[in-house]
């Protein structure tokens, strides 16, 4: 096929905003951490742009994107050999691979929800880089790789609800058993240092979210508006079904719990962007919250200690978006890529929860074998002092709201 | 009546908190505070700018209790607070010469004793 200059411009945006997506998440999830943990937050998310993205780029892609076998890409685009100017559909092969690492870079981050306020760094990137390859790459190929066998099965998932969310989510639930719960955790309160964060990081996901979900259409086409459309409308509902929720049960309209509801939205349109019409869209939206909102506050009451409810959010709100594609993918607004149960094709639904449960399975146990190899050569956990004066301090040497009482100016180190 | 004074870690407050409810006693004050006890120094860089910060942050706790309550607040805060580094924090027991409660206009030991509690 040759490049197509409509299709490269919007895939060249749709990368930027991706992109963005992974700062953003920093935020949202900074927002809910304690003062003393904020930084180490948001550099879990932002650490990941740069170890993730180049392990991506140096081997990740070729496991996603190569053609060994069905199971998992091969070599030829390892330390980017071959990935060059020539058209990959209608944009450039470098284009289609660096919009692909952005997915690559969040999913990782993604998990960082689970282990935060306690989990060393080192470790952290030693992990979500080692999953990057051995989880996110095979998973992704199985989904949209040369000759994936899921992709071949007939599973539908249009931008990433089973590949980025529901990936991400089992990652997330083990790395929070394995490393354990906050020593903090349902002894006292522990309370988010900035709720403007987290809206402040949920607007930017939406932003980002039209370029994860228009952009994997791959071009500027019919599909991408479908799903541009999806992205905004889905959200809108599980936005008002959430708020509503809160009222009923507290009278009070929460702006984290609106935070949430837009994320929980966004991550459930995900698998059926291009597949559903916009009415099927509000619906799923709406329908989506109420799983996750109740996830959430049967967590909070748990031992469970996923500190940020990546289970609950990505996790529930992932498997929703993912049956529900099975649901109401329309051959019609499709253009006859995806057709699901309102089209008569019940069979649609037991492929998406083939694909749903082979990446729960797999995801958990892969996850599982590399926090344990990390965590054998490297204590996972900072100790109960570092935990206590705050990750900030003991892992990075800074603070988020230093006042700068009290401290004196080190001119030169060599000389003390 | 004894005034009890301690500065303590801020990341121990909650602890010494239950401490001193499981052990009875009520009302108190606390403030943020900083200050410098010998605490093994603390660096921290921003860019090319390198820091000591010699000033900590502490809680400071207040409390007024009567002579036979300082024993049971001191050893609860002592326990709670510890954690065997330096930089664990001071209490301070004072003499207090005279104590009131607003609402009522009790002074001393009634004005220290908690709400329902027969003074003695």
């Amino acid at each position: 096929m040759a490049l197509n200059p409509a299709d490269t411009a919007w895939l060249l945006v749709a990368t930027a905003l991706v992109l963005v997506m992974t700062p953003a998440l920093g935020f949202f999830y900074g927002g809910m951490v304690r003062t003393k943990n904020a930084l180490n937050t948001l550099m879990m998310s932002f650490s990941a742009l740069g170890f993730v993205g180049l392990a991506w780029a140096l081997v990740g892609y070729s496991i996603a994107f190569g053609r060994a076998s069905q199971w998992c890409g091969g070599s030829e685009y390892m330390l980017l050999h071959g990935v060059t100017l020539d058209a990959q559909g209608t944009i450039p092969h470098v284009l289609f691979f660096a919009y692909q690492g952005t997915f690559a870079v969040i999913t990782a981050a993604l998990i960082s929800g689970a282990i935060v306020e306690r989990m060393r760094f080192g470790p952290y990137i030693a992990f979500i880089t080692l999953w990057s390859l051995f989880v996110y790459a095979p998973v992704a190929h199985w989904v949209w790789g040369n000759g994936g066998f899921l992709a071949k099965l007939g599973a539908l998932d249009f931008a990433g609800g089973t590949v980025v969310h529901i990936n991400a989510a089992a990652a997330a639930l083990v790395c929070a058993i394995v490393v354990g719960s906050r020593k903090d955790y349902a002894r006292q309160a522990m309370l988010p240092q900035n709720v403007p964060f987290t809206l402040l990081g949920a607007g930017l996901l939406w932003l980002g979210w039209f370029g994860f979900n228009a952009g994997s259409a791959l071009g500027a086409n019919r599909s991408a508006a479908l799903a541009f459309a999806n992205t905004m409308l889905a959200p809108m509902a599980t936005l008002v079904v959430w708020t509503m929720l809160d009222l009923m049960r507290t009278k009070k309209a929460t702006a984290i719990g609106a935070a949430t509801g837009i994320v929980v939205g966004l991550v459930a349109i995900t698998p059926a962007a291009g597949f559903v019409s916009p009415m099927s869209a509000i619906i799923l939206g709406a329908i989506a919250a109420f799983p996750s909102y109740f996830a959430l506050l049967y967590r909070a009451r748990t031992r469970l200690d996923d500190s940020l409810d990546v289970v609950a959010a990505h996790g529930v709100g992932g498997v929703v978006g993912a049956l529900l594609t099975g649901v109401f993918a329309s051959k019609v607004w499709s253009g006859g890529a995806g057709s699901g149960v309102i089209d008569g094709n019940v069979r649609q639904l037991g492929i998406q929860a083939i694909a749903v449960l082979v990446t729960i399975v797999y995801s958990s146990i892969a996850t599982l074998i590399i926090v344990k190899i990390v965590g054998a050569l490297s204590a996972l956990r900072a100790t109960p002092r570092d935990e206590g004066l705050g990750l900030d301090f003991s892992q990075h040497g800074e603070e988020a709201y230093s006042r700068g009482e009290g401290a004196i100016l080190l001119l030169d180190r060599r000389s003390e | 009546m004894k005034l009890v004074v301690a500065v303590i870690r801020p990341e121990k407050l909650n602890d010494v908190l239950e401490a001193l409810f499981l052990a009875e006693i009520k009302g108190l004050t606390i403030a943020r505070v900083q200050g410098h006890g010998g605490e093994t120094e603390r660096v921290e860089t921003y860019r090319g700018t390198t820091v000591k910060m010699e000033l900590s942050e502490k809680v400071r706790l207040e409390i007024g209790v009567s002579d036979h309550f300082v024993d049971p607040t001191v050893n609860a805060i002592m326990n709670a607070a510890r954690t065997g580094d330096v930089g664990d924090g001071k209490i301070f027991v004072l003499p207090v010469e005279q104590v009131y409660r607003i609402r009522t206009g009790e002074t001393d030991r009634a004005a220290v004793t908690p709400i329902g509690v027969p003074p003695g």
